[in-house]
């Protein structure tokens, strides 16, 4: 593991395994945020920082955590970092701590973070499980940017709050698609581009489990 | 590493982690806790100022608040203005909490969805009379569709005519039940009226399919249960549970003096 270069570490979960699309963890908050591309970038930031900084503080302590309570200790960083990122950004950014709400606490329960803590910081040095953070949470917020410029385009017609369509309660011609405000959509547009991404890297596409054949009974009962 | 799993060292490693996560946490909860009640003061009070159509972008939202708006406490059921308790730092959902302060809603009485009703409340004045203000604020809340809705609903100093509904806090589905924070319908409560005999029996409330006559406001299309919680919180917070004792005493006032 000694071989990882920096580049692969942080770069190669924005694409090559991504988070989301490959892995396809932390879908919920996903779902939630994205419905602007402005609170998406915040909840980007927000799980780059406590990735990063969790993985780091995991890999400093790894050679004194008893495998038995690993978890928990790994649990205990992750809400402690949440904790603190959240009243950073009430103190900071509180218009879009308010919008954001639960979904900053519940940080906590994403996937990536803690999977990111036991798969990598534990067996790794501290400088590289923090790039190794980094490039998840870069790979999680890539994707929720993508999400939330299509939601917002469609939804409201905007980028980043500013009008690109404009609507037609404002004296526009873009009917805004109300389902793409909505959670659901998300499901839709993760789908879209797991995939784009699988087409144009077709190594990301699982092998099958089994095959299905054809249906075998209706032969016998022929014969019979 | 056989000896990281001996119970003395499970032990120390969790409470000395214990002890460095607490200290973090507390460290900035206790750092960062004036930031945040500012801003949550700072928020409030461009809520009210909003409300009022006091609100200019770029404005010193402090600086306006104390020169244009006074805050008095009233009670709830004289409908007199009372000294008991100081506006700048009365509470009325902490009141709402605490037994002493509040009462238990029935539920006939309880259409807001409340549950506890303090005995006081803050208002907030425009206008230099307290007997003959310009404008009045008044905080109100209930449940909506997905939770419960916090906002301020502004009336000129009859009492009566309307000038604005504003929430800043609701956790309705954006695009339906989040219409309401829409500019555009809620230009549409402005000049409507509340109450249309003397009394305090509001009449005021949302209807579909096009308000033709100023006691009804347009519903929101497609959130049927938030406009209906819309419609039950303000006929609870001006009705005689609410503030009606207090608005009754300004019904006689010119409108917008």
């Amino acid at each position: 593991m000694a071989a990882d270069s920096v580049k692969d570490v942080v770069l190669s979960p924005v694409f090559k395994n991504n988070p989301i699309a490959l892995q396809v963890l932390g879908i919920c908050s996903a779902l939630a945020v994205t419905n602007s591309m402005s609170v998406s970038l915040v909840m980007g930031l927000a799980v780059i920082a406590v990735t990063a900084c969790s993985n780091l503080f995991v890999s400093l302590i790894r050679q004194h955590i008893p495998s038995s309570i690993r978890i928990i200790v790994q649990m205990t960083i992750i809400a402690s970092l949440v904790i603190v990122v959240d009243q950073v950004l009430k103190a900071y950014a509180y218009e879009m701590s308010k919008q954001l709400s639960v979904f900053v606490g519940l940080i906590i329960t994403n996937c990536i973070v803690m999977g990111r803590a036991e798969a990598y910081a534990m067996q790794n040095g501290p400088v590289m499980s923090f790039l190794d953070g980094v490039g998840n949470g870069l790979g999680y917020a890539v994707i929720l940017l993508i999400v939330g410029f299509f939601r917002e385009l469609f939804g409201s017609g905007s980028v980043f709050g500013y009008t690109v369509l404009t609507p037609v309660q404002d004296g526009g011609w873009y009917v805004p698609n109300g389902l793409m405000l909505l959670p659901p959509s998300a499901f839709f547009v993760i789908g879209l581009i797991i995939w784009v991404l699988r087409s144009m890297r077709t190594e990301q596409v699982e092998k099958a489990e089994y095959r299905i054949v054809a249906n075998s009974k209706a032969k016998i009962k022929e014969s019979v | 590493m056989a000896s990281n799993n001996s119970i003395k060292k499970t032990l120390t490693v969790a409470l000395a982690l214990c002890i460095v996560c607490s200290v973090v946490v507390s460290t900035a909860a206790v750092v960062l806790q004036p930031t945040q009640q500012k801003n949550q003061e700072l928020d409030r009070k461009s809520n009210i100022l909003q409300v009022a159509n006091l609100y200019e972008p770029g404005m010193d939202v402090d600086d306006a608040f104390d020169e244009l708006i006074t805050s008095r406490v009233i009670n709830l059921e004289t409908g007199e203005y009372s000294d008991r308790f100081d506006p700048q730092s009365y509470d009325q959902f902490e009141a709402a909490r605490d037994p002493a302060t509040s009462r238990t809603l029935s539920g006939e009485e309880d259409s807001a969805g409340i549950g506890r009703e303090e005995m006081y409340s803050t208002v907030y004045l425009v206008g230099d009379d307290p007997d003959d203000p310009e404008q009045i604020i008044l905080p109100i809340r209930g449940q909506g569709l997905w939770g419960l809705m916090r906002g301020f609903f502004a009336i000129e100093g009859d009492g009566n005519t309307i000038i604005g509904l504003s929430y800043y806090s609701h956790s309705e589905t954006p695009g339906l039940g989040g219409e309401v924070d829409n500019p555009r319908w809620k230009s549409k409560w402005k000049g409507k009226e509340i109450y249309a005999e003397d009394g305090m029996s509001p009449d005021i409330s949302l209807v579909k399919g096009g308000a033709d006559n100023k006691y009804e406001v347009d519903a929101l299309s497609g959130a049927t249960l938030t406009s209906r919680g819309v419609t039950n919180m303000l006929h609870f917070w001006l009705s005689e549970s609410g503030f009606g004792p207090y608005l009754a005493r300004f019904h006689g006032n010119s409108e917008g003096a």
